[in-house]
């Protein structure tokens, strides 16, 4: 099988100094991977670098060039006069050229990508008066308006509440048996243990393959450094990390 | 009364007048509503201060004002846009630096032995003297910046949305933000032959600011609330100038920034109405059932 992706020797960073180094893993079709770090760990690094808004200061990366999208939670203000419908609309805006008018095709996309979260019936509430799970469900229309063959989701779970999540764990399930292929930055090991595969980053990569092999105490002891805790459970321990802290 | 209400409007330099601020109501709202969103307001006032050396030059070589000014925009929007963007300096401190700069190269230039009287002209305007050619030329202008704000609207919408990952979208944050600042220096020369280039921001800000406190939800009916907004402030504004013999330029910006504020204080008494009615109806809810220890003590 051909990979979607193929990430190898990978630096990135702000400037010339790289926040993250080393990193080598491919991403294959059908194929969901966790990406799974502490904060400041570079996991949002990866997905800018992979998008080419930071540098790569070292290695190769082969991609489709074309992704979608969902940036960590949102940055977007919500005093900002869209409704939820311009949102996803964005996700069109690389496929056509910048002067032209929108069409009948991109409108009709938006509008069925909306539906796909839940949304076809709010495409005209203003954005920042949906909640917190909605709007970061506009964010994932939008990525899916860009139809791209790989999704990079930065902790799209982060904040959102138990429908949302629901409905955005069944929306991978589908979009994955279409072909594409995912990276997910999380928090949640549990999550991460039912992907396909996880890649483990502190400032470089250190660990990645199957969730079962990877996520061992000195591997998470290694990517999350002090964070971690230990939970008993039924068979015997399970290791946990400490919720982590935005800023 | 209807004929002091229609006197003023049989002189040919009032109807330009009136003519020349039509236009900057409409360019300056529609470019006003992305200043606020874009948080340009700082950078707008400093650019029109800063085409003041290529005022005095244009005057001081003959040329037309418009020319002189365009030029001195372009050089503080270029070097704005460029300074602003280097993370060591910042936007904020960039524009001091540059407009302080400017200024002060201007004044010095006006006040050489050489430089012609009336420059008090170049800073606020002559708003009741200006030409047909002032207006053909500002027209020109108005269609340019409607065109291209049309054109850029999607790009527009997409970084102020979300400007960090913009890119991530294929918006151009970059040449939007040049954009942004090359068509507010359009609408800084059409402006400022009639206001001149202290005042001309009142009309570029003051009525897109005012939509914005009664319009929230979407772009379009802001832009055209603050087109109506601004078009009746320079009416008003002409009014006063004929009648109170007012400067005209002075008059439109005083007219425009007390509507502005009396829409701001409008609003505000409206908030607090609304808050004192809310806190009264749950306080009669409250006293209307028994609380949890009331009866038993009686």
């Amino acid at each position: 099988m051909t990979a979607l992706l193929s990430v190898r020797g990978l630096a990135s960073g702000y400037g010339s100094v790289p926040v993250l180094d080393g990193l080598s893993f491919e991403l294959d079709p059908g194929e969901r991977i966790g990406v799974l770090g502490p904060n400041g760990g570079g996991k949002t690094t990866l997905f800018k670098a992979l998008l080419g808004i930071l540098p790569l200061l070292a290695g190769q990366i082969d991609s489709p060039g074309r992704f979608g999208y969902v940036p960590q939670t949102e940055r977007s203000r919500l005093d900002y006069p869209v409704s939820a419908l311009d949102v996803a609309l964005m996700g069109a805006l690389s496929r056509i050229a910048w002067w032209r008018p929108l069409g009948r095709t991109e409108r009709r996309n938006a509008q069925t990508a909306l539906a796909r979260v839940g949304l076809g019936d709010q495409s005209e509430e203003q954005f920042g008066e949906l909640s917190g799970g909605q709007r970061q469900r506009v964010l994932v229309a939008r990525a899916l308006v860009q139809d791209g063959p790989v999704l990079l989701l930065d902790e799209p779970f982060t904040g959102v509440d138990q429908p949302s999540a629901e409905l955005l764990d069944r929306l991978l399930d589908g979009l994955v048996a279409e072909g594409r292929g995912v990276l997910i930055a999380t928090h949640d090991l549990e999550q991460a243990r039912r992907w396909d595969r996880v890649l483990c980053l502190n400032r470089r990569q250190i660990a990645f393959g199957p969730p079962e092999q990877v996520l061992t105490r000195a591997v998470l002891e290694e990517t999350y450094g002090g964070e971690i805790v230990t939970l008993p459970s039924g068979s015997g321990e399970q290791v946990g990390i400490l919720p982590p802290h935005h800023h | 009364m209807a004929h002091a209400l229609a006197d003023p409007w049989t002189q040919g330099f009032v109807q330009r007048a009136f003519f020349e601020l039509a236009l900057l109501g409409i360019v300056g709202s529609a470019l006003g509503c992305w200043v606020l969103f874009y948080e340009l307001s700082y950078g707008a006032e400093s650019l029109a201060h800063s085409l003041f050396p290529g005022l005095v030059v244009a005057a001081l070589a003959g040329i037309p004002l418009v020319l002189g000014a365009a030029g001195g925009v372009l050089v503080a929007a270029v070097a704005i846009a460029v300074f602003g963007r280097t993370p060591e300096i910042g936007r904020d401190t960039a524009i001091a630096v540059v407009i302080t700069t400017l200024f002060g190269l201007g004044v010095l230039l006006a006040l050489a032995p050489a430089s012609p009287p009336g420059l008090n002209e170049l800073l606020f305007g002559d708003l009741l003297g200006v030409s047909g050619t002032d207006l053909a030329i500002a027209a020109g202008l108005s269609v340019i910046v409607l065109t291209s704000l049309v054109l850029l609207h999607r790009q527009l919408l997409a970084v102020g949305f979300d400007r960090a990952n913009a890119a991530a979208f294929g918006a151009r944050p970059v040449l939007v933000d040049l954009a942004l600042l090359g068509l507010l220096a359009a609408a800084i020369v059409i402006g400022v032959q009639g206001l001149g280039n202290l005042l001309v921001l009142a009309v570029l800000v003051g009525p897109a600011a005012t939509a914005r406190v009664v319009v929230t939800r979407r772009l379009l009916p802001m832009m055209c609330l603050a087109t109506v907004i601004a078009i009746a402030c320079g009416a008003g504004g002409l009014y006063l100038s004929y009648y109170a013999e007012t400067a005209g330029g002075a008059s439109v910006a005083g007219i425009t920034l007390a509507v502005y504020l009396g829409v701001r204080l409008g609003a505000a008494a409206q908030a607090s109405v609304a808050r004192r009615f809310l806190a009264n109806s749950r306080k009669r809810a409250r006293s209307s059932s028994p609380g949890p220890s009331g009866g038993s003590l009686a």
